[in-house]
């Protein structure tokens, strides 16, 4: 799978789509497989705050749990409900129907930060 | 692994392979003014006649048969011979965590059944694979609800056992919780008074049932009460054998459940070890402290067991765990569930019948002959008499050969002169038709 050239990847393996002052988060291809068979989601409340670089999620594989961390700073407006009885959709589907959160952002420079999926393919072949 | 201590072969073989002199010179690092020279003031080993009959006659000293009318937290039960038998198989008794499933089936499907069992029994949809006792698994209880309600204050019955509540004091200091305790009356929680003090701060009420008098709680009324409030309904059973006859805290909505299984085959041990019981809903297990063992399969699709969701405490994320506990009573669980077994679900019945319906012969006949019932509340197995002194009763039915009920004065000071006496299947009608007529007299 490659990475969608429309996102933005963070240096934690999270993906962002910008849609107007929504950004959606989801975990990449990269950090699906590294997982391996996810069995569980632990998802924010609606109207949480969250933070860039916090964590704001928690995904359970067979093998590991690992935090999400928000690569954007704002309020959680939408969550992915459908992980609670299908978490295996993010390994399916890491970058559609895998999504985890919707965050209604206060500053969009937050994503300049944030890398290609150029640089994002870069990213992972050389530190993994 | 069998034990073989080292031959003075072996010794010499070691000391010559590491170019030493002799096994003194291994402490040469010890400062020699620190050096114990004498030999440890001990006396010298004895025979194995010899030992026997030093221990033989040890043991005559106490040896006086009893009848025991005392509960309060652990129970005489009778413990049939076939869980000794079982327990003490070696495979069973020297196994250590099972953290290799690969070598651990045994236990771990042992385990898996007594899980099972706690979830038959208490009505729970989860249970763990055990706590220390039933008073760190209610403390645990308050720590789980917190995490999960997000609010800050325990409520607690006063008629819950008095150790239990202060090992809930201690964890709650520990962590900043704020407990409050909710009077009783006429024996069962003040319902007024649980209705004024709970609040949408509140992430648990706490009861016990039977409580600590025996008497058996109204759970059904407590329950709307609480969870009207969006607090979590953690109930409590000290006396396990009251699961064979009474409703199931799981028919009536508990979110958590936590006993004391010391009753099922275990003997009372002097206080310990005993065997706390902790369940819960489907939908808490991740707040669920403790092992849990699951069911799964191997790679040739056979039958296996394992520890699972073991990411809660111990091995990864420690940081973000709600406890400290990395064990289980093993031992202490795997002779319940022996027991349990042997009873069966009809046994297990039969016993508690026993228990209840010698208990209410034991009060009738104190009650025709003048004793006052303190409490009007049905109950269990235990129940609190008033009498006019309660350390004479006490020691006369001592004298007799009885030990008798708990003195609660210490504990309720407003109980003054009160008694707290059990009846297990154990007592005859022999025996309690004897400590009538000792109290009569």
């Amino acid at each position: 799978m490659t990475n969608p050239t429309e996102l933005k990847y963070s240096k934690d393996h999270e993906w962002v789509k910008l849609e107007g002052d929504i950004a959606i988060v989801g975990v990449t291809d990269f950090a699906q497989k590294q997982l391996t068979d996810i069995v569980f989601v632990e998802l924010p409340e609606n109207g949480k705050k969250v933070e860039k670089n916090k964590p704001m999620a928690v995904i359970e594989s067979v093998k590991s749990v690992s935090d999400v961390f928000s690569p954007v700073t704002g309020e959680v407006v939408a969550i992915n409900e459908s992980l609670k009885d299908n978490p295996d959709t993010i390994n399916k589907n890491p970058y559609d129907e895998g999504w985890v959160a919707k965050i209604k952002i206060v500053d969009n420079s937050e994503l300049d930060g944030l890398m290609s999926a150029e640089d994002y393919e870069k990213f992972t072949a050389e530190n993994h | 692994m069998d034990f073989i201590p080292n031959t003075k072969q072996d010794q010499e073989d070691m000391l010559k392979e590491i170019n030493i002199g002799n096994v003194s010179e291994l402490f040469k690092d010890i400062p020699d003014k620190v050096l114990l020279k004498d030999k440890l003031k001990i006396p010298s080993g004895l025979s194995e006649i010899e030992i026997k009959d030093l221990l033989k006659k040890i043991s005559e000293m106490s040896n006086i048969s009893f009848s025991y009318f005392l509960g309060a937290g652990a129970y005489k039960h009778f413990i049939p011979s076939v869980v000794n038998h079982i327990v003490s198989r070696s495979e069973f008794y020297t196994a250590y965590t099972p953290y290799q499933p690969e070598i651990s089936q045994g236990m771990l499907q042992a385990i898996y059944e007594y899980q099972t069992m706690v979830c038959s029994l208490t009505g729970m949809e989860v249970a763990n694979a055990s706590m220390y006792d039933g008073a760190s698994a209610l403390a645990e209880s308050c720590i789980m609800a917190v995490n999960i309600t997000k609010r800050n204050e325990i409520l607690m019955s006063k008629a819950v056992h008095p150790d239990y509540r202060q090992v809930v004091e201690t964890y709650c200091k520990a962590h900043s919780f704020s407990l409050v305790e909710v009077d009783f009356e006429g024996g069962v929680t003040a319902v007024d008074v649980l209705k004024e003090k709970i609040s949408d701060k509140t992430a648990a009420f706490l009861v016990q049932s039977p409580n600590f008098f025996g008497c058996i709680e109204d759970l059904n009324e407590i329950e709307k009460i609480v969870h009207d409030n969006g607090a979590l309904f953690n109930v409590c059973v000290v006396e396990a054998t009251s699961l064979g006859i009474l409703k199931s805290p799981g028919s009536f909505n508990a979110d958590i459940f936590v006993g004391e299984g010391q009753s099922f085959g275990n003997p009372i041990n002097f206080g310990g070890p005993h065997l706390g019981i902790m369940a819960t809903k489907q939908m808490y297990v991740r707040h669920l402290p403790g092992r849990i063992v699951g069911g799964t399969v191997d790679s040739e699709g056979e039958r296996g067991y394992i520890l699972n969701l073991q990411a809660r405490e111990q091995h990864i994320r420690r940081e973000k765990a709600s406890s400290n506990i990395c064990s289980n009573e093993a031992l202490c669980a795997l002779t319940a569930t022996v027991y349990l077994s042997s009873l069966g679900k009809n046994g297990l019945r039969k016993v508690s019948e026993l228990c209840l319906q010698k208990a209410y012969y034991l009060a009738e006949g104190l009650s025709k002959i003048g004793v006052e019932i303190k409490f009007k509340a049905d109950f269990y197995n235990e129940f609190v008499v008033k009498v006019d002194d309660a350390s004479r009763v006490n020691s006369e039915l001592l004298k007799k050969g009885i030990v008798g009920g708990l003195e609660l004065s210490k504990y309720y000071p407003e109980l003054s002169n009160c008694l707290l006496f059990c009846v297990t299947e154990l007592n005859t009608r022999e025996e309690i038709d004897k400590l009538v007529g000792v109290v009569k007299g």
